[in-house]
């Protein structure tokens, strides 16, 4: 099983198993310094690399659509926001102490224990289950779904949107 | 492509998320961390939908709504805590403990 998937993910004469092992390497390096870089807007930019690189990989599984959203909510948006909260709560001298040392130990075990489990149960239920490409245009049957079966939760999500928003505002608001 | 190419990339980012959870004590780096695990569940539901229809897309464009939701209030709590500690360190958060 293993086997099988080690196997396909080195046929390189597949260009998209090119791309995608690119990709991945990318966006794992990046993931690692996101969460173990001293420098807080280090982790944003190291953070706007993972996020790009995940919009490569919907693009690969043909939903151009989701990825053109997480360009511009993620990138265009979350990351500079993020990049606003680090602007504004800056505290002089904290600067490289921002992991706790005592957790490391435990962060790691969680980690690799979770990744094992995970792993095991994926490899076993999905072994070489092929990727199919779908027929017709995913843009068009995304809009038709959102606006006939999902049309409750799409506009409930825009008043959740605008009810976060007002919440932020009246957070951060000075009194 | 194999859909497990995808799936164990999800598993691994999600994994590295938690670690960043467990480990930072910083307010936004540990909202950073968060959008990592978001970000792995919509890459397991986009490798799905191309499975089994349009679905996974419509779920992971609802995660992207929520999560920008979620950062716009969870950095408006942190800047509240900075305001009121002149910190964002978690680890100092602890009047609540007994």
């Amino acid at each position: 099983m293993i086997a099988t998937l080690l196997a396909e993910t080195a046929s390189y004469a597949v260009p998209v198993n090119i791309v995608f092992g690119f990709l991945a390497a990318l966006m794992l390096y990046g993931a690692v310094r996101v969460v173990t870089t001293s420098n807080v807007v280090h982790a944003a930019l190291w953070l706007v690399v993972v996020l790009a690189g995940m919009g490569g990989n919907y693009i690969l599984l043909q939903a151009e659509f989701v990825a053109v959203t997480q360009f511009m909510v993620y990138i265009g948006a979350i990351v500079v926001l993020f990049l606003f909260g680090v602007m504004l709560t800056r505290t002089p001298g904290a600067e490289g102490v921002v992991s706790n040392r005592k957790m490391v130990p435990i962060g790691i075990v969680t980690a690799v224990l979770l990744f094992s489990v995970m792993a095991y149960s994926l490899l076993d239920t999905f072994g070489d289950d092929q990727v199919r490409p779908t027929a017709g245009n995913p843009t068009q049957e995304l809009s038709d779904a959102i606006f006939s079966s999902y049309l409750l939760p799409f506009e409930l999500v825009s008043v959740l949107l605008l009810a976060a928003l007002i919440g932020a505002i009246v957070l951060a608001r000075k009194e | 492509m194999l859909i497990n190419q995808f799936l164990l990339l999800s598993a691994l980012l999600f994994c590295i998320g938690v670690y960043g959870v467990l480990v930072r004590r910083n307010g936004v780096l540990v909202l950073m961390s968060i959008e990592l695990i978001l970000n792995s569940v919509n890459l397991n539901l986009i490798a799905f939908g191309g499975q089994h229809g349009v679905d996974g897309s419509v779920f992971a464009l609802f995660v992207i709504a929520v999560a920008a939701a979620e950062v716009g209030v969870g950095l408006a709590i942190v800047m509240l805590i900075y305001r009121n500690k002149a910190s964002v360190e978690l680890d100092e958060l602890d009047e609540m403990k007994g």
